[in-house]
């Protein structure tokens, strides 16, 4: 196996060059331009300087470890970097790329204060601190980095002080990422008192433990991984937090900061002894349910950006379905069907990283242009912003699995694991695996409606405000960041057995000895299906610029409805588009809260009608249940009685207490 | 030998009874004073006389018997007050609880798994009565005064402990513990000095405004 002890240090660099992006702007005072270069340019040579390495690692399969020098402490900052780590390190150096050009023209220059350098601060610490995530060789560096992680990202969250929404999401999303921390604690030090070492080299001992204590882990990783990664119902921070942070940092946050928590479940994964049947069938029935509710909610969001959320939300649903699938079929004695899922999984990934965040950055763009997200201000826009329009509509696709794009490649992964286990299985389990693919049918086909709904809408018919249109297209800096992700996702789509022949590596660490998922089944991904795939871009391309040369005809009204001068104030609007499937398919679950006008007097008063969409799971059982702790909380804030009298005898008393219990035990 | 200790440790909880059961603050600041030099004796009759037992003797009297309650009378002075009023529970109630706490640490101190030679000393229950009563004043009083006689009580309770471990305990440890005992009654005089410049009063409970 060839060695290259440069692929790791070049890592390394990376890092310390997001370091340097993230300390030398606030060294520059008050020249807020000079710190917004500074800033970018760590970042973009972090990320020139990782990609090469990840690459290498993921084409040789090698692992590389490295322990920095940090004498004193007793402790080892060891980083490792194996084909897995650098499968997630990948879309995370190149969308830290993407976004930060991005932000160099999106985000505007405030005249005072440090608001470029305290963004690209947090922005380079966020990239330092995934890269450490997924190269910790230790579950001390991996804690300490995910903490700051965590905490770099809420401080992106609340970029706009100002915006009091911000802060409330911001608000959400750091208690929900804590409570997540928290079991995660728990997780590695169950770890540590069984291994003796924090080393994860040293965890293999777990490989040992009964089937209950693994479950225990399990149990700890799914709920402390599941909520950073907006596994359903532990999602209820992510729509707010993707809609408030600035979309750069959206586009980061739902592209690669939450594959970190599925790496890190899938990296414990490989530390377990094979887990019962029914937990990977837990996890497949959690993603599913998880992608139906989002894609559901995300059909009824006024919010451009919580919409795309809320679809996060849904493709989340769709990793976990096929982790879990692989976790199941493995189990149950399908290796082929589990070897296609956890591929379709593990492609999802990639493709969810960069769909998700070329949709962000273009919804970023539309807010830019317009100074608004409500869907329903928007529409008119393919005319007056073409290059970003085209974009959006090369994400929609992708996103809603249509052919010649990223994301058909690993559902229909999903789809023939699934399929090929049904086959092969008998009674109630192929009824299982009929039902999964039927219900994956179903979200593909609801992701259809979000998505024509949200493109239709913004980017189709007139400008429904003053807003839309009066917008602009983009600055090419802008429009380069959304283009590399958009060229990523055809390349995928037109050539899909190299990012397959990319998977091998890391699948031989997660499922060591699984067959080739091209062996298992014959999959239609040759060079017939590139040259196909090709000459449909290839049409496509020549039409939009055929369509393009043609003079615009003048607009004329088609059918005005008996109205004899028909206004844009008539045209669908977003509540109108998804109110069918709102108050005819979904259930009481999901339904916006609505304040109805009064009934029609005899005079005309003022009235109001508002609609509020607050996430059911939220609303119903987390709200509760932190408003009942919250009670008890104050119950107990009489013990603070603010008299120093009363601290000593508490003190005295847990004395006595202590003493007590030491001399009669 | 031991009838001596005995008797002094007697004595020493019958001061803590005084302590608790009188208003005066002059009386309770001259008992706290006498209870610091009766317990400065300890050391000489325990280990003999040597130069371990005389330093620790000779500092101890100085500060417990001369230096602290020197500081302590200048701090009434300054502030005004002779009297402990309404305490937050009454005398004859603390007398009663401080000969409760007693009679426990007696019992207690049966139970403990002692070395042979401490077995049947005073040493073991003294000491907790006088913690005790020590964490009484510092929990039933009032004023600022009054509390820093029960740290001040609570800290002797301490010194017999210690004493029982002086063959162990270096004497560094021991001037280390009465130096810090001599900062906190200064820092504490200061402190009085502020919250009755501040409150025109030196009850603690008007300290209760800085919660949070």
């Amino acid at each position: 196996m060839p060695t290259s002890p440069s692929a790791i240090h070049l890592v390394l660099l990376a890092i310390l060059l997001f370091f340097a992006g993230a300390v030398l702007p606030m060294a520059c005072g008050r020249r807020q331009r000079l710190a917004h270069v500074m800033g970018m340019a760590g970042a973009l040579a972090g990320a020139l300087a990782g990609l090469p390495a990840a690459l290498l690692f993921l084409l040789t399969g090698q692992t590389e470890h490295v322990q920095p020098v940090w004498p004193g402490t007793g402790l080892q900052f060891a980083l490792s970097v194996d084909a897995l780590a650098a499968f997630f390190l990948l879309p995370v150096f190149l969308l830290v790329f993407c976004c930060a050009l991005y932000a160099h023209r999106y985000l505007d220059l405030p005249s005072r204060g440090g608001r470029a350098a305290r963004h690209w601060f947090f922005f380079n610490v966020l990239a330092a601190s995934m890269a450490l995530v997924v190269g910790a060789a230790n579950s001390f560096v991996f804690l300490v980095a995910w903490e700051v992680m965590s905490l770099s990202s809420f401080f992106l969250v609340v970029h706009d002080l100002g915006d009091e929404q911000a802060r409330r999401a911001g608000w959400l999303y750091l208690v929900a990422t804590h409570l997540g921390t928290a079991f995660l604690f728990g997780l590695f030090l169950a770890e540590y008192r069984l291994a003796g070492s924090l080393d994860f080299s040293s965890f293999e001992v777990l490989r040992g433990l009964p089937p209950s204590g693994a479950l225990v882990f399990f149990a700890l990783a799914l709920i402390g991984f599941g909520t950073k990664a907006g596994m359903f119902p532990l999602h209820c921070w992510l729509p707010e937090a993707h809609a408030a942070a600035p979309s750069h940092v959206s586009a980061l946050m739902s592209g690669v900061m939450i594959k970190t928590a599925l790496y890190g479940l899938l990296r414990i994964c490989t530390f377990l002894p094979p887990l019962p049947a029914w937990c990977g069938l837990l996890l497949a029935g959690l993603g599913i349910s998880g992608s139906l509710y989002g894609i559901a909610l995300a059909a009824l969001q006024p919010d451009l950006k919580k919409s795309l959320a809320y679809s996060t939300v849904e493709n989340i649903g769709i990793i976990l379905l096929g982790i879990g699938l692989w976790l199941y079929c493995g189990a149950t004695g399908h290796p082929g069907a589990a070897a296609l899922c956890l591929a379709g999984a593990l492609l999802h990934v990639w493709n969810h990283a960069l769909f998700k965040s070329l949709l962000f950055l273009g919804a970023g763009s539309i807010l830019h242009a317009t100074g608004t997200r409500t869907i329903s201000k928007l529409g008119g826009l393919l005319r007056r912003m073409p290059v970003t329009g085209i974009l959006l509509l090369a994400g929609g696709a992708a996103i809603a699995a249509l052919p010649p794009l990223n994301g058909f490649v690993s559902e229909l992964l999903i789809y023939l694991g699934l399929i090929k286990a049904g086959l092969a299985a008998a009674g109630g389990q192929a009824f299982v695996f009929m039902l999964f693919a039927a219900l994956l049918a179903l979200t593909g086909g609801m992701v259809l409606l979000a998505v024509t709904r949200l493109l239709g809408i913004t980017l189709g018919g007139e400008p429904l405000s003053e807003m839309s249109a009066r917008a602009h297209e983009s600055s090419p800096s802008m429009l380069a960041a959304m283009a590399i992700p958009a060229l990523v996702c055809l390349g995928i789509g037109i050539a899909p057995q190299v990012p397959l022949a990319l998977l091998a590596k890391p699948m031989a660490i997660l499922a060591p000895g699984s067959p080739n998922p091209a062996a298992v089944i014959p999959l239609p991904f040759n060079a017939d299906w590139s040259l196909v795939a090709l000459l449909l871009t290839a049409i496509t391309v020549f039409g939009l610029f055929l369509r393009r040369r043609s003079r615009p005809q003048p607009g004329q009204t088609t059918w005005g409805c008996g109205f004899s001068r028909p206004s844009a104030r008539m045209a669908y609007t977003a509540g109108g588009y998804s109110q069918f499937a709102q108050d005819e398919i979904y259930g009481r679950g999901p339904q916006p809260k609505v304040e109805q006008p009064d009934r029609l007097g005899f005079f005309p008063a003022l009235r109001r009608f508002h609609r509020e969409f607050r996430d059911p799971v939220l609303a119903r059982w987390f709200s509760p249940l932190f408003i009942r702790c919250a009670g008890l909380a104050h119950t107990c804030h009489r013990l603070q009685a603010g008299q120093m009298n009363i601290y000593l005898t508490y003190i005295f008393l847990a004395t006595v207490l202590l003493l007590g219990w030491s001399f009669l035990w | 030998m031991t009838n001596v200790t005995s008797s002094l440790l007697l004595a020493v909880i019958l001061l803590n009874f005084f302590i608790l059961g009188t208003s005066r603050l002059g009386a309770c600041i001259r008992v706290v004073a006498l209870q610091g030099a009766l317990l400065s004796l300890l050391p000489l009759f325990l280990y003999g006389v040597n130069i371990h037992s005389l330093l620790l003797s000779a500092g101890a009297l100085l500060l417990k018997g001369w230096i602290i309650p020197w500081l302590l009378f200048r701090a009434i002075r300054q502030v005004k007050i002779r009297r402990e009023i309404e305490p937050r529970i009454g005398y004859i109630t603390s007398l009663m609880l401080g000969a409760l706490t007693t009679a426990i640490a007696f019992i207690f101190a049966d139970r403990l798994p002692l070395q042979p030679e401490h077995m049947q000393s005073l040493f073991i229950p003294a000491a907790l009565s006088t913690l005790a009563a020590g964490f009484l004043m510092l929990i039933t009083r009032r004023k600022a005064i009054t509390q820093v006689l029960g740290y001040l009580i609570f800290e002797n309770g301490i010194f017999i402990f210690g004493v029982l471990l002086t063959e162990a305990m270096p004497l560094m440890v021991e001037t280390g513990v009465l130096l810090d005992l001599l900062v906190a009654i200064f820092v504490m005089g200061i402190v009085m000095n502020h919250i009755n410049r501040e409150y025109s009063s030196i009850n603690t409970e008007h300290l209760c405004l800085l919660k949070e």
